[in-house]
């Protein structure tokens, strides 16, 4: 195809939604260029939801497919709750980085593909060689590859392209997707805000010249419409992703401290914050290792302020002996958990929910804790706000599980309206009435208030070791008895004042899916395309996972069949040994299974990203296929 | 819990404490044990300073040491093995009015709480950190410690201890930061007081390496030193700890020492053949981690929401 005869179009073709990905070696700045067109199209009204393709290594290889980095944003006229399947518009810097999105299985037969074609002309021969045969192949494949000089395009404005070329390309995205250029140079202003105005005009004149590419060598482009659901227009709207989020959650919950020790994928929550946070009064501690950091939170807690720490999987595996003791004193303590793959070092940049298990059960002994799991990245920001409340009224450590999908992926959602309240502090110091031991358990429910050190006549030892509600060390059965059924009373306490899960669907049917996490959208997004062609299936999403919602075993029996679908391992039915006796669950199927007696079935995945709704529906049809044939 | 005042004050009391205001439980350590002794001198630095004991938070590990909080009439937070120093230092990272003790002992503080202890006298928070060093694990039952002398019979070495043991004064003296470092024997009440007071008084982590006596399982450790002390070295100076000259008289090795010189202080805890018993290094100017950690701790709620809603708006669209 020769690009320079395309003849320009004069009206755009109307889209309800897009999925285009910028693909390039790492370095390149595909993902700045990606979040600015990602929010960008937020801001002109489209539902969006951007997700990063990050690179294994920290400097891979150059053209190579380990080194792929890049971003994906799905965009539409209607808001967005995942990534949805292949995409059908890519840019890419150079051909190698497209095998691994390919064998990732990324495109469709049809998918657009914009391609540097400066390999062509390279000096050396193996490299032209490896781009010619790759076109090739990606074209017998079925890709509509369109060659395009844009690294030359690059050169005419800026003698150093490879720096510039991300704003390029976002120029051409903005012609291609009818983009506000004048909102665009607004948003890359404020990006290279730091680096002043010299940097800011280059990138303004890249971003013309590529506006200016696409209009002369492309014949099409697209429009896709605003959101038009209802009360879009009197809602303010925030677009962050989901650790900034946990960050602003932090923020406007009221935590004065954030302990922590860098860690894949939860340290950009502590990044933003180390930013911000003095604004509010708040503080970060870097600690030296995971188990300080736990540490300091807790000490910080004890005495009456509130604090948390952030971490992911071999962060948790650290903390677990302060987890503990935390449930063991009964100290208020918020631990936001971002999971990535597992076990051990794992996959440290890839989504994973292998968790679960380990935080409602991974210390020794009986510690009844709560654990609660964002499902998009608006609940990452409102349920920091939930956990402290829940943290302080039940003088509990609370978990907070999201996960690598919802830390980078980028999404709109409503700007909350803060609340003083939201910022009080949890306790002040007014003397204690020593008549009052230090754990005066309410023998309904097993809630106690605190004294804090200040507080004159509350002065008491608080221990780790088995103690009275005097706290006083106790090594008694029938002490010991107490203070296990008051910590794990709390949790039933708090069951009692949740409602059960609402039901996307009939509450009644063939099939339930059950999911929990960042899954939500992708899940949603099946089972409304399945149900439309008349299948009866329906789905639910738990936020509470410790203590469980109620009500769950009397919706599982109104459906022939119960199914989790989640992103973590489970044995696969038929495999060598695999059977009845020997299966291992998911992890949330585990619990289902052994809360509700049900058998809960389930289907999951270690693949290491998120989980698509196309996938999904083959699932689901598979499995309904086999239920409509029972009679 | 939420909507109560957050600018509470102190109602201010004429009070006077006396050391039965800072007494707890009865003390459960063994007969003749040196923790007796290092209780009732905390006991009487706090009525010295007459600090309120509600606004006192003893923090200890795990181990014979560890329970002194128990037996103090303060707040206590008896923690984990190895991790009462970052409890500790969170407990003091927001609440620099708390006076903050650590009870911590050498498996606590050099074997399992290593990280901590290094990372703390970086941190230099304004607390009273005493290592009570009897040079084994008592709580549980005769097992070899970081500082056990070479072939020391253990139930975990019975042949003898096979490594020369840690040398925790020369680690703290290399650590950046490092502020107040003293050394002091449990068995002479006196020296240990006015250690103790100069610890407290300090601003910043006074690190206090009490050697203490284990009648039962390290018996003929303290022994040796107390009926031959020619091994201890005791440190004189007009910036260093007073010594009472009857307390003096049971040392025959003096020596002058200037505490703010850190080379010297190194040289002096090189040689293992000595004790040095005294202030090794002093440097009141040493930044406290707890002067940033703290900032914004009296910021209104009002405040917080306008800068809330302005980083809230950084992402509006």
């Amino acid at each position: 195809m020769n690009n320079r005869s395309m003849t320009k179009s004069t009206a755009p073709m109307e889209l309800q939604e897009h999925i285009v990905e910028i693909v390039s070696d790492s370095g390149e700045g595909a993902q700045k260029a990606g979040q600015t067109f990602g929010a960008l199209s937020a801001r002109m009204g489209n539902g969006v939801w951007t997700v990063e393709i990050i690179p294994a290594e920290i400097k891979p290889p150059t053209r190579s497919p380990a080194g792929a980095s890049g971003i994906r944003i799905r965009l539409g006229s209607h808001s967005i709750s995942n990534m949805g399947d292949e995409a059908d518009l890519v840019v890419a810097f150079n051909e190698q980085v497209l095998f691994s999105r390919i064998a990732n299985g990324a495109y469709k037969e049809g998918t657009i593909v914009f391609l540097e074609d400066k390999w062509l002309s390279d000096s050396a021969p193996e490299i032209v060689n490896q781009y010619q045969q790759a076109v090739t192949e990606f074209r017998a494949n079925g890709l509509i590859v369109h060659e395009l000089p844009i690294e030359e395009a690059c050169l005419k404005v800026t003698p150093n392209p490879r720096l510039g070329k991300n704003m390029f390309v976002l120029g051409m995205l903005c012609r291609i997707y009818s983009r506000d250029l004048q909102l665009a140079k607004t948003e890359i202003s404020e990006i290279f805000k730091r680096k002043g105005e010299k940097v800011i005009g280059i990138n303004h004149r890249l971003l013309d010249a590529g506006y200016d590419f696409a209009r002369e060598n492309l014949d099409f482009y697209y429009q896709i419409p605003p959101r038009s659901e209802q009360g879009q227009e009197a809602e303010r709207f925030i677009v962050t992703n989901g650790n900034t989020a946990l960050g602003l959650g932090v923020m406007a919950s009221g935590m004065e401290m954030v302990a922590m020790y860098p860690i894949t994928p939860a340290t950009s929550a502590s990044h933003y914050l180390a930013d911000v946070f003095h604004q509010v009064g708040g503080f970060v501690h870097q600690a030296e290792d995971e188990i300080a950091a736990v540490g300091f939170a807790i000490g910080a807690s004890y005495a009456g302020k509130t604090a948390c720490t952030i971490t992911s999987g071999p962060g948790l595996a650290l903390k677990t002996e302060m987890l503990a003791l935390a449930v063991m004193a009964e100290i208020p303590l918020v631990v936001c958990l971002v999971q990535r793959g597992g076990p051990s070092t794992g996959l440290p940049t890839k989504v994973e929910q292998g968790d679960l298990l380990a935080s409602l059960f991974g210390e020794p002994g009986d510690a009844p804790k709560v654990v609660l799991a964002a499902a998009t990245i608006e609940e990452c920001l409102h349920y920091v706000i939930l956990a402290r409340r829940i943290a302080e009224t039940f003088r509990t450590p609370v978990i907070l599980l999201t996960d690598a999908n919802l830390a980078t992926g980028v999404q709109p959602y409503p700007r909350p309206e803060p609340s003083a309240d939201w910022l009080a502090a949890p306790i002040d110091q007014s003397e204690w009435d020593e008549t009052i031991p230090p754990y005066n358990w309410d023998e309904q429910t097993g809630l106690s208030p605190r004294p804090i050190p200040g507080m004159a006549k509350g002065q008491y030892v608080l221990t780790g070791l088995a103690h009275t509600d005097a706290s006083k060390v106790a090594y008694d059965s029938s002490s010991n008895e107490r203070g296990c059924r008051m910590r794990s009373r709390k949790l039933a306490a708090l069951a009692a004042t949740l409602k059960p899960p609402k039901i996307n669907g009939d509450d009644q049917g063939d099939l339930l899916i059950v999911g929990w996490g960042s899954t939500l959208g992708a899940i949603e997004e099946a089972v409304d395309k399945v149900r439309a062609e008349g299948h009866k299936v329906s789905s639910l999403h738990l936020r509470f996972l410790a203590p469980m919602e109620p009500g769950l075993k009397s919706i599982f029996s109104r459906f022939k069949k119960v199914m989790t679908i989640e992103i973590n391992y489970s044995d696969t039915p038929g495999d060598p040994y695999i059977n009845d006796d020997t299966r291992r669950y998911a992890q949330l199927a585990w619990l289902l299974r052994a809360h509700t007696l049900v058998d809960v079935d389930c289907k999951s995945v270690v693949h290491g990203h998120p989980l698509q709704p196309g996938m999904i529906q083959r699932v689901l049809l598979q499995h309904l296929e086999q239920l409509e044939g029972e009679v | 819990m939420f909507g109560l005042q957050a600018d509470w004050s102190h109602e201010v009391f004429e009070r006077y404490f006396t050391i039965g205001d800072y007494a707890g439980g009865e003390a459960r350590w063994c007969p003749g044990c040196g923790d007796h002794g290092i209780l009732t001198t905390v006991q009487k630095v706090l009525r010295d300073a007459q600090i309120p004991p509600e606004q006192t938070v003893a923090v200890s590990g795990i181990g014979c040491s560890s329970r002194m909080p128990h037996y103090l009439g303060t707040y206590g937070f008896h923690g984990l093995h190895g991790r009462a120093l970052p409890l500790a230092c969170g407990i003091k990272s927001r609440r620099p009015d708390l006076d903050v003790w650590v009870a911590t002992g050498d498996g606590d503080c050099f074997s399992i709480g290593t990280a901590h202890w290094i990372h703390a006298i970086r941190y230099n928070m304004d607390m009273t950190v005493m290592v009570f060093d009897n040079e084994v694990y008592g709580l549980t039952k005769a097992q070899t410690s970081p500082t056990s002398p070479l072939g020391f019979h253990t139930n975990t070495h019975p042949e003898g201890a096979i490594l020369a043991p840690h040398n925790p004064m020369a680690v703290t003296l290399g650590i950046t930061n490092a502020s107040f470092v003293a050394q002091v024997v449990d068995w002479n009440p006196p020296l240990l007081l006015d250690t103790l007071k100069a610890a407290h008084a300090h601003k910043g982590t006074s690190f206090v390496r009490i050697i203490q006596r284990c009648p039962v399982y390290a018996k003929p450790l303290a022994e040796q030193l107390q009926n031959d002390p020619s091994r201890l070295l005791l440190l004189h100076h007009e910036h260093g700890i007073p010594v009472n000259q009857s307390a003096a008289r049971l040392f025959p090795n003096h020596l002058e020492h200037d505490p703010s010189n850190l080379s010297a202080a190194r040289d002096l805890v090189s040689d293992p053949s000595l004790l040095p018993i005294g202030l090794l290094y002093y440097n009141p100017d040493a930044p406290r981690y707890e002067d940033l950690s703290s900032q914004g701790a009296d910021m209104t709620p009002e405040t917080k929401l306008d800068a809330l809603n302005a980083a809230l708006d950084r992402f509006t669209i």
